[in-house]
């Protein structure tokens, strides 16, 4: 599959990936898929409570997430965008602490690192991405920081997803609409999810344009994601990407895929795996060579056991940012709460 | 320590008060709102051109550009998403629900986004947005025109709650919730929008006030309004229920009843030493809201006096509110909010009651 234009046309005459960009694309991918594997054993180790993994969809993350410009942009994620947090260089530590229940958003700084708070409401995000965007016209400048907003082919299909692409129309809001269609909403399918044959082509119905993009080619995403960002500094208002891929493994680690498909359908509709397709024609171009993949391995490895240390090392938090983070100018009921709890659990 | 005034505010002609309805103070705070604090943005639904269907906006488009007060399409979940994105962005979003019961298609980004980016965040995303609804009944509107939220709101973590029941406290409430950095719920009540009353814009600076004690003219923006002083009972209300109050207290007067009414205007955070002030000099209170029984906030408000005043209480806090069933129609809205004979029998059990 190839980048595939369904409605309105995106120009890009930016220049091709580097020989270095596309190594450093694939280092990132070989690091994400390493700490997805990872995070999924810690949570059967006991180490972390729950995780929801993104095997699979690594093209889909590193690519889009290496388009983001981290001066301007800003990007609003779901719960699953690890691949995102990592090209975009996140404290992974800090990315990770939420599925070690330590803080819900994670323990990041969302400004510094141009990564919104980790998202449990589905599609509860995709608003704020037009909303901030809003924002970077206001002042009539050009050349402004874009949204991306990920969500998936389930989420698409909250009211939220069409107020925001109208509202976005409307306002020429300069937001990336990144859905990645990763097949499946938990148990349900996406010709079960998405009336209108795609998710892509209901933007025809906002007049925006929209491409649905390989998500298994980390190449095709960058540039499909690169020429979004093109189109949105511009002034011409929002792109929509549908990535296709597939989610190889289960929602979450709580979840059991067995009960609505089974190994050789997860197979068929698996197609190949992102990363070895990548390193297949990094090695057919001559850009890398097995030495080069093996490093790309061991400094996953060492990176992974860096951030699985990070995460053992965070204590619990204390009791007292429950009641001081609520507010910036906390109530006198709120105060007198945590002086009542700081008493009777002893921590005073 | 709430601010105590006589009565509503009556004609003056000091220097500085100006007669204004609410609809008129409202507008004024906005309008210097926007020209004082850069970032302050106002959207909605018509509340552009038009100026709002009750004309809050009016004019302000038209004076401050439209990249300063704009219309959105008409989706309230839209609305509320939108703040979060441009508080995020360093704005201040003033948004507007059209009606109350508009509110409820927006719920989600209102108890899931606006109360919990703070938190969710650690205090690094405020939300400093200022919703506007304009609330309660008595206007006879269709349905879903008529809605009293405020429970639903207060019992959200991270929101805030006010409500003004006069022009001056509109005018001053709006402009100091509107430079805060946590949301509010501002419920605005739509009966009283076309009173008139004295507005003093100089008796506070609503804009350097310190949000926690705070003994000066904005502090006390922050409590409750003793609205008439009294000996014998005292009436807890707000929004457009205080005028109401204060009119019972008149008639009760004229039988020798004493009768204190406390303005309460904030719903969260409720002023708590007030009340404790209050009945505990009066030693009776009646809550009267519009908002249906069950679950509603004068069991808190009463839970909150008990917690403070049991030992001197004569009687148990009564209430008179609207009844569990959902917002009647026009003919009978008569019926369904507390009206005076209805607070008049809730001050007579009050009163009456004997102990075992
Ligand atoms: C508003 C809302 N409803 C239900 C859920 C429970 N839930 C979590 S993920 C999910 C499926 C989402 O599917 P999709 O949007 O395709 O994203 P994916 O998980 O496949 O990445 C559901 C139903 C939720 N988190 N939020």
């Amino acid at each position: 599959m190839t980048i595939k234009a369904v409605q309105g046309a995106v120009d890009d005459d930016a220049a091709p990936l580097t020989h270095d960009q596309l190594r450093e694309l694939y280092t990132l991918m070989a690091a994400v898929r390493h700490l997805d594997t990872a995070a999924v054993a810690w949570q059967r180790q006991g180490i972390i409570p729950g995780y929801a993994p993104e095997l699979g969809q690594e093209a889909a993350q590193v690519g889009s997430g290496y388009a983001v410009d981290r001066t301007r942009d800003f990007v609003f994620p779901t719960y699953r965008e690890m691949g995102v947090a990592r090209a975009m260089g996140l404290d992974m530590v800090g990315y990770m602490s939420t599925h070690k229940a330590t803080w819900h958003g994670g323990m990041y700084n969302p400004l510094e690192s141009r990564f919104a708070p980790i998202q449990a409401v589905v599609a509860g995000s995709v608003l704020h991405a037009v909303g901030w965007a809003h924002g970077q016209t206001l002042g009539g400048a050009q050349d402004t920081g874009v949204a991306m907003t990920y969500f998936g082919d389930g989420a698409s299909s909250q009211g939220d997803v069409h107020e925001a692409m109208n509202f976005a129309a409307v306002m020429k809001a300069p937001v990336v609409f990144f859905v990645q269609n990763n097949g499946w909403a938990i148990s349900v399918p996406t010709e079960r999810q998405v009336a209108g044959g795609s998710v892509a082509a209901r933007a025809a119905g906002y007049g925006i344009p929209s491409l649905q993009v390989d998500g298994n080619d980390v190449v095709a995403v960058y540039e499909a994601t690169r020429s979004a960002f093109a189109h949105c500094r511009a002034g011409n208002g929002p792109v929509v990407i549908e990535a296709m891929t597939y989610r190889r493994g289960p929602h979450s680690t709580a979840d059991d895929p067995g009960r609505y498909r089974t190994l050789d359908e997860e197979r068929l509709g698996a197609g190949e795996d992102p990363l070895e397709r990548f390193k297949q024609r990094l090695l057919a171009d001559g850009v890398a060579d097995e030495a080069f993949f093996a490093e790309a391995q061991r400094k996953a490895e060492e990176e992974e056991e860096s951030i699985r240390a990070g995460i053992a090392d965070l204590g619990p938090r204390p009791g007292a940012e429950m009641f001081s983070l609520v507010f910036q100018e906390p109530t006198p009921a709120l105060q007198s709460q945590a002086t009542e709890w700081r008493k009777e659990s002893e921590h005073a | 320590m709430p601010e105590t005034t006589t009565a509503e505010p009556t004609a003056t002609a000091a220097v500085g008060i100006q007669q204004l309805s609410m609809q008129q103070a409202l507008n004024r705070a906005l309008d210097e709102i926007l020209a004082d604090h850069p970032k302050t943005v106002i959207f909605g639904e018509d509340c552009g051109q038009l100026g709002g269907v009750f004309r809050i906006t009016d004019g302000l488009q038209a004076k401050h550009g439209e990249g300063r007060v704009f219309d959105t399409p008409l989706a309230e979940s839209g609305i509320l998403g939108m703040s979060v994105g441009l508080a995020m962005a360093g704005f201040h979003p003033i948004p507007e629900v059209q009606f109350d019961g508009f509110a409820y298609p927006a719920i989600n980004q209102i108890v899931c986004q606006i109360a919990r980016m703070n938190y969710r965040s650690r205090g690094t995303l405020p939300m400093p947005i200022t919703l506007r609804v304009p609330s309660f009944g008595g206007i006879r509107a269709p349905e879903h025109h008529g809605e009293s939220l405020e429970a639903l709101f207060a019992h959200v973590p991270g929101l805030k709650v006010v409500s003004p029941s006069n022009p001056h406290d509109a005018y001053h409430l709006l402009k100091y919730a509107a430079t805060r950095p946590d949301p509010v719920i501002f419920m605005e009540p739509k009966s009283r929008y076309w009173q008139k009353g004295p507005v003093d814009v100089a008796s506070a600076d609503a804009n350097t006030a310190a949000h926690d004690g705070g003994t000066d003219d904005a502090g006390s923006l922050t409590g409750a309004r003793v609205a008439r002083e009294g000996r014998h009972l005292t009436l807890v209300a707000w929004g457009a229920m205080v005028s109401r109050c204060l009119q019972v207290a008149e008639l009760a007067a004229e039988d020798g009843i004493d009768i204190e009414v406390l303005d309460l205007r904030w719903l969260k955070p409720i002023d708590a030493e007030a009340l404790a002030t209050s009945v505990g000099k009066t030693r009776r209170a009646v809550v009267v809201h519009e908002a249906p029984l069950t679950s509603g906030l004068g069991a808190e408000v009463a839970q909150l006096i008990t917690q403070s005043c049991f030992a001197t209480l004569k009687a148990p806090v009564e209430r008179v509110t609207g009844f569990d069933v959902p917002y009647p129609s026009g003919d009978l809205e008569d019926e369904y909010i507390p009206n005076i004979d209805r607070i008049l029998f809730g001050i007579q059990r009050v009163l009456e009651y004997r102990r075992g």
